[in-house]
This record gives C-alpha cells, structure tokens and sequence, in this order.
C-alpha cells in the first residue's frame, strides 16, 4: 500500500503505485501521455470514493497522520508565530501550543492541540492528548488576549484529554471545567476550528466560542468509535458501527445545530492538499472572525450564551410532556 | 411521590462490613451502614427528601423527555433503554429538579439518578439543570446538585458532550449574579458529569469513599498498563490533591450545607422569597436573551 493511503484506498493506492512506475520510466510523450490520463483517473476514483466516506472512513480520514495540524496552519495562514508556554502552575503541556501571531495583519492568539508529526515529535506531544496543565495554559493565554482585546483562533485536534494517574491527581476534570466556564465570558471574540479528531471533553475543554466551524472530514464525538463498541456492543470490533451510531461526521453536527458551519477539504481530505486545505480554511475563518469582530461585547457575549444553551431543541432533541 | 426504594425483604448485607443491616435501620440512618458507616447509594427522590425541610419540593420540567435524536441502537433500541429506566424508577430521565428550604433556606436542588441509565446527562438532564440554574438566577436562590454519574450519554452522542458546556455557561450567569452554587459529589462521579458542573461548585462537598474522576479507572488502567493505587480517584484521595474542599457524611450533609449558604448571603425566607439580597454588583445577572 502506498504510505499515505487508508485502507478503504485501495484503488487509489493502486493507481499511485502506476503513476510512481511511469515516472521511473524515461520521460517520452507517450509516457507523459500516460501519466496524465492515471492522474485523471486517480481525481476521478478519489472524488466517486469521498462522496460517500462511510462514518467510520471519515474517521480515519480525521485521524490521519499526515492530517495538517496546528502547527501546518501556523505555518501557512499565520505569521510571526511567537510560542507562549506554560501553565504558571504546574509545567508546559506540550499537547496544547499557544501563542502570538499575526493574521491578515491583525495580532490574534492562536491556541490548539498539537499531535507531531514523526515519532519523536508524537511522543513530545503525547500523540495530542493534553494533560491539565495543557488546558490551564490555554486558559492563562487566552485571558491574556482578552486584556488586551486580541481576538484568539483555536484549532482543535485530539483523541481526548490525557486518561493517566497525574492527569487525574492534578484535576484535568477541574480545568477541563474551568476552561467550559470562563472561555464563555471571555470578553474577546473567540473562533474554533475543529480540524481533525474532536475527541469528547478532551476538545471541548478548549472549544467554547462565537462560531465553532468544522472541516468537512473532521469528526466531533462523545466518546471514540472503540470506546463506545466496547462498552454498549462489548465487541471493540463493532467501531465500525459505533462510528456510524454515535452521528460524529461534519454534516452530523451541522444537522444538529452543534456546529456553524462546515469548511470544505480537498476531495481526497485535507492531507492530499494542505496548500488547498488550508486556503479554504483561511476563507472561512477570515469571515467569521470579521463578523464576529464587528459585535459589540453584550451582543457577542449573549449570542455566544445563547448558542450553546440551545443546543438541545424541544420538539426535536426532547419533548415536554404534560403541557 | 415514588415511594423509597429500600431494597426488597427485610435486611440485606453490608458492601463495607459484610454485616447484616436491617432495612428499618438503614432508612433511619440515610442508607449509611449504622456498623461500618459505609455509604449506599440514595435514589434522586429520596436525595431531595433528606435535604428539604419536611421532605417535601416543588418539582420543575418533571414531563421532559428524551426523543433519541440520533435513533440510536446498539444491542439494544435506545428508546427501549429510556422505557426500561422509566419503568424502573418512574422518572423520565436521570435527574429530578426542585426547589424548597434547606433550614429554611430556598434553594433549587438538582439530583441525579443513578438507576437511570447510570446516572448519565443526556439533553433532559442538560435542559433541566440549565433551567434550574437559570431560575435560580431569576429568583435568586442558591443552588445545590447533587452529582451522581457515569458522565456523559454516549447515545445522544456530542448532544451529550454539548451539555457540559451548556451547563457550565449558566454556571458562569449564576457566578456573575454572585449566587452560590455548592456541588454534592457521590458514588460515582465521573466522565462529562466531572469535568463541567461536579467540579465548579463555590464548595465541592463530596461524601466519604465515593468514585470520583475523569477518566474510568479500567481506561487508566489500559493506558498505562499497571493497576491504579488503592484508594484511588476516591473522595479521600481528592481532598489530599486538593480537588475537594470537603469530605461529608451524610448525615451531617444538610447542615453543613445549610451552614455554607448562610456564609454565601443566604437568609432564612418565607417560602418563594430571594434567599440572597440583591447587591448592585450582582444586578448585571445574565447577558440579555437575543431575538
Ligand atoms: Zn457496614
């Protein structure tokens, strides 16, 4: 298999593997010829394939390893990145990334889980699951912004909060808590992007804000596909169909009034195209980040209230009998 | 009223002591093993009778009930699990919210209940503890919940999730409006019920030996491969890292609650009336509803 194919690509990873032959070959028109119509067949087999990713393929989609991260739209939608470490409390969680950039010419703090890239990088970040003091940091950076009016932008990206003995003698519920608390006063616009897994509080811990966007092929759960199989199936094999029950995708949670809106991807997902990814996520949050910033305060605040308190509709998530 | 659940004959045996305990003792000691002091698990109803005044409260959103907004279906229909539990406990979902006096104090009191679907928070409990909250807030009354859970319920899926944040932003109103909020932790706390409103109280008050945590101690435990430390994620082990800023027996819970409020404003009232004095800081309250 081709290193970056999943295994529902087999018939990509078959057409790569020709094109990577013919471009050993010497270069002839006729071999261009060739290599140029299995690139069209390669866009074709891509496109027919993610116009209908079952649930459970989205989620290895998410889960990508070549999946841009955090630090990937540092690099391409942000400039004059300064990293902010800490907790002032504990240590420097480095699951969780915050600092000062610059965007469209506007100073914002962009804060985010951070997965790494290679091994010794994914061990460093301890493969994005942060402990507490990762979400005490991202809440010390972002009163920070909000004293001195800086809009933050979150990019939200982990299998879940740290499940370890010291995550849980230090209180990860507690700043998991905490963060859900105060980010829905923080007195500054706030934009979240969840950009690759959503995984349950560990992502909500730092996902309150104005507008909460979704790239299409992220996912956003309230426990992870295994997880769920395990405890409801009692069967891990049945991820399958957890992943399908539990309405994780994009369009799941659009429907379900949880999320703004959803930022298109490459067909193929975001990792065959980060340059592209990351464009359209920059469409996408440069508008949002507008709008919201042209809200005064009381407006924006109690707009931001009112959006998660009504996440649970009568009428369609409950009903009220006797009335 | 659902009367109390006291186990079926006339004694049962002690999880703690393994002595027998009779029925009849038990339910005058609040379900606390007289020998060993062990703490067995209170339903929701009769949770709201040991801490108001003469037993009896105002019920709010007793008819909210779930309809399985994800159709979901595991081994079993969701919506034969809501039935069941129903059936079992005579309430429509895991939690009962009501106002009354807590030595005359008004309060809105929330407690979970266990028996129904472990306890877990789906949209029904979001909805009614957020309304608590916010009527709380209208009324000005504290608040009081009493926690009991296994967190959040995977088949509403991120429904579920969203609630903690829900919750936790009317936390945020309640604080603003400088009310008291005091969280009762017991056996369980754990999951999305931890990590939003279980751990924000003005006083975490948890009763002796319950679980308490995030994470479940088996997914620790398959995380780092070693078993967990006795007495571990119990209310002991919190107090000592500093979580907790009390550990209660039941028995004294009301008062001690009682005795925290008046430290928090709170004044004896005839029934309805605020329990907390306006102040001109707190007049803020929430931010105004948009259209
Ligand atoms: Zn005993």
């Amino acid at each position: 298999m081709a290193p970056d194919t999943l295994e529902f690509e087999e018939s990509i990873a078959v057409i790569l593997k020709e094109i990577e032959a013919l471009a050993l070959l010497p270069a002839t028109e006729a071999r261009d010829r060739q290599m140029e119509s299995h690139r069209g067949r390669l866009e074709s087999t891509r496109a027919q394939l993610y116009a209908s990713l079952t649930p459970w393929q989205r989620v290895q989609v998410a889960r990508h390893p070549s999946r841009p991260g955090f630090e990937d739209f540092i690099a391409r939608l942000f400039t004059g990145f300064l990293e902010i470490h800490g907790d002032r409390r504990f240590a420097d969680d480095h699951a969780v990334m915050s600092g000062f950039a610059e965007y469209h010419g506007e100073r914002v703090l962009v804060v985010g889980h951070v997965k790494g890239t290679d091994t010794k990088a994914k061990i460093h970040r301890n493969f994005g699951y942060a402990r507490p003091e990762g979400y005490r940091k991202a809440l010390r950076t972002m009163r920070l912004a909000e004293k001195f009016r800086r809009p933050i932008v979150v990019f939200v990206d982990t299998p879940a909060a740290y499940p370890g003995i010291e995550s849980e003698e230090r209180g990860v519920a507690e700043a998991i808590a905490v963060n859900l608390r105060d980010m829905m006063l923080l007195d500054t616009p706030v934009i979240v992007i969840v950009s690759g897994e959503g995984g349950s509080g560990g992502a909500l811990g730092i996902a309150v804000g104005d507008r909460v966007l979704m790239q299409e092929f992220a996912i956003y759960s309230v426990i992870p596909p295994e997880g769920c199989a395990a405890i409801l199936w009692r069967d891990p094999a049945k991820k399958v169909e957890a992943a399908a029950a539990l309405k994780l995708t994009a369009p799941d949670l659009l429907k379900a009034g949880l999320i703004d809106e959803i930022v298109p991807e490459p067909v193929g997902g975001a990792h065959t195209d980060p340059v592209a990814a990351a464009r359209m996520v920059d469409e996408v949050l440069a508008r949002a980040l507008t709008e919201v910033s042209a809200l005064d305060s009381d407006t924006r605040l109690g707009r931001r209230y009112e959006k998660f308190r009504n996440m649970g509709r009568v009428g369609i998530d409950f009903v009220e009998e006797g009335r | 009223m659902k009367a109390s659940r006291v186990p079926e004959g006339l004694w049962i045996k002690c999880p703690g002591c393994s002595q027998i305990i009779y029925n009849k003792d038990l339910a005058t000691n609040l379900n606390v093993c007289p020998k060993c002091a062990h703490h067995l698990r209170v339903n929701a109803a009769d949770r709201l009778r040991m801490l108001f005044d003469g037993g009896s409260w105002t019920e709010y959103d007793k008819g909210l009930v779930s309809m399985d907004p994800l159709a979901f279906n595991d081994t079993k229909p969701y919506k034969a699990r809501l039935k069941a539990s129903t059936d079992a406990t005579g309430l429509k979902d895991a939690v009962i919210v009501g106002s009354g006096s807590i030595d005359g104090i008004q309060t809105i009191v929330a407690a979970m209940e266990y028996e129904f679907i472990g306890g877990s928070m789906g949209v029904v409990v979001g909805e009614k503890i957020t309304r608590g909250i916010e009527r709380a807030i209208d009324e000005r009354w504290p608040v009081v919940i009493v926690c009991c859970s296994g967190g959040a319920r995977m088949m509403e899926g991120a429904l579920s999730l969203m609630q903690m944040a829900k919750i936790c932003g009317a936390l945020a109103q309640l604080d603003r409006a400088r009310l008291p909020y005091i969280s009762v932790l017991t056996d369980p706390t754990t999951g999305g019920v931890t990590a939003s409103f279980a751990m924000l109280g003005d006083l975490n008050i948890a009763e002796p030996k319950a679980l308490i945590g995030f994470a479940g101690p088996r997914v620790i435990e398959q995380t780092i491969r070693q078993k967990l430390p006795e007495g571990f994620q119990r209310s002991e082990f919190l107090l000592q890292k500093g979580m907790l800023d009390l550990v209660i027996d039941r028995r004294e819970m009301k008062a001690v609650i009682a005795n925290a409020l008046r430290f928090m404003g709170a004044s004896q009232t005839d029934t309805a009336a605020a329990a907390i004095a306006p102040t001109a800081v707190a007049a803020a309250g929430r931010p105004a509803r948009q259209a």
